[in-house]
């Protein structure tokens, strides 16, 4: 049973914000609507966006540095986002058993 | 001999046969350029059409940004060629970083589809030099992510450096506020249009190719489309293809286009 561990499978969530300053009239436009529900004591709201994605990897620096990557040149514009990386857990694969 | 002009064609691209059909009015053989080839046919220049590229997913413009044709586009900007983005193809622009900025959400979080007014900031680049001083345009805009922004510093840098091409404005060609009707989008300092520091590379959000004919309630699109076509001809006839031993010598201020 002492598979060799080749990969792991790490999962991660990438969260993309409006930078602060940068006008977000999603974020404006949920808090426009409070009033009408009835709603108080809820301000600075602001809307983005969340990236769920798995990477397979040797480990786990590996797996955030190729994550930090994709989100600088993809899935964040800098100019106007900023983002955070939230990890979600891992799964390792062995060679050889069932299931790998 | 007309001169070629490409037309880019991405999966979503749904302004290219309008523009192609501008661009022959104004006098060049349009050449549609398909995304999956890196290879852009020797063109004397491009123009990036409107439409949503590869459905607007993520950012608007920002997936486009790493399809072959566009590799092929960075390079031939960066050797000096002739690169116009309409619409869509000015977030295309933004996005891979061949234009200063960035298009955000309109302020009003609407889609805007109507006419605008816009003004020439500068009347002596490729793309504008066909202008008369002073003109304000007419044309439609068509965008839910239009609202220009960079950040102080930057626009700043573009008012000094004339980066600027063109704002939105009232009919008498007063620059729009951040607010109000004549600024449709809520685009900072009014920026519909900005143009590289090299002035080879330039976008703007309204669609000349919309205003191509009296028919269409304007034809002042076609001032800036012949533009750069005439720019793209005198170019192609001036010097050396772009890519193939440097930026071609023709400009407008030297030909006396310029005011």
């Amino acid at each position: 049973m002492n598979a060799e561990i080749v990969a792991t499978r790490f999962r991660f969530a990438v969260n993309v914000l409006p930078k602060d300053g940068i006008l977000d009239p999603q974020g404006r436009a949920v808090e426009q609507s409070l009033p009408h529900l009835g709603i108080a004591g809820i301000g600075h709201v602001r809307v983005g966006r969340r990236v769920e994605l798995a990477v397979d990897a040797p480990d786990a620096a590996a797996a955030r540095g190729l994550v930090d990557e994709l989100a600088r040149e993809l899935l964040c514009n800098p100019m106007i986002e900023q983002y955070a990386i939230e990890v979600l857990g891992a799964i390792s694969a062995a060679r050889g058993e069932a299931g790998g | 001999m007309s001169v070629r002009v490409g037309v880019v064609v991405f999966p979503g691209s749904n302004c290219d046969a309008d523009t192609a059909w501008a661009l022959a009015r104004a006098g060049a053989e349009p050449v549609e350029l398909w995304h999956e080839h890196a290879d852009l046919a020797g063109v004397a220049a491009v123009v990036l059409p409107g439409g949503f590229a590869y459905g607007d997913y993520l950012r608007a413009g920002v997936i486009a940004r790493f399809s072959p044709v566009m590799r092929a586009v960075a390079g031939y900007a960066a050797a000096g060629g002739l690169v116009l983005g309409i619409c869509n193809g000015f977030q295309v622009l933004a996005e891979a970083g061949l234009l200063p900025g960035a298009l955000l959400r309109n302020r009003s979080l609407r889609f805007v589809c109507r006419d605008v007014t816009i003004r020439a900031e500068r009347v002596d680049t490729f793309f504008t030099y066909r202008v008369p001083a002073g003109r304000v345009l007419r044309m439609p805009v068509a965008h839910g992510e239009g609202c220009y922004y960079a950040d102080e510093a930057t626009l700043d840098e573009l008012e000094r450096d004339g980066g600027v091409l063109f704002r939105y404005a009232d009919d008498e060609g007063n620059p729009a506020g951040v607010e109000g009707r004549d600024n449709p989008n809520g685009s900072l300092r009014a920026i519909a249009g900005v143009i590289n520091a090299a002035g080879n590379v330039a976008g703007l959000m309204p669609h000349p190719e919309r205003a191509a004919d009296i028919l269409l309630g304007s034809d002042d699109g076609m001032l800036v489309l012949r533009s750069l076509v005439e720019s793209a001809a005198a170019r192609a006839q001036d010097g050396p293809a772009i890519g193939e031993g440097g930026a071609a010598r023709f400009t407008p201020r030297a030909a006396g286009m310029g005011r």
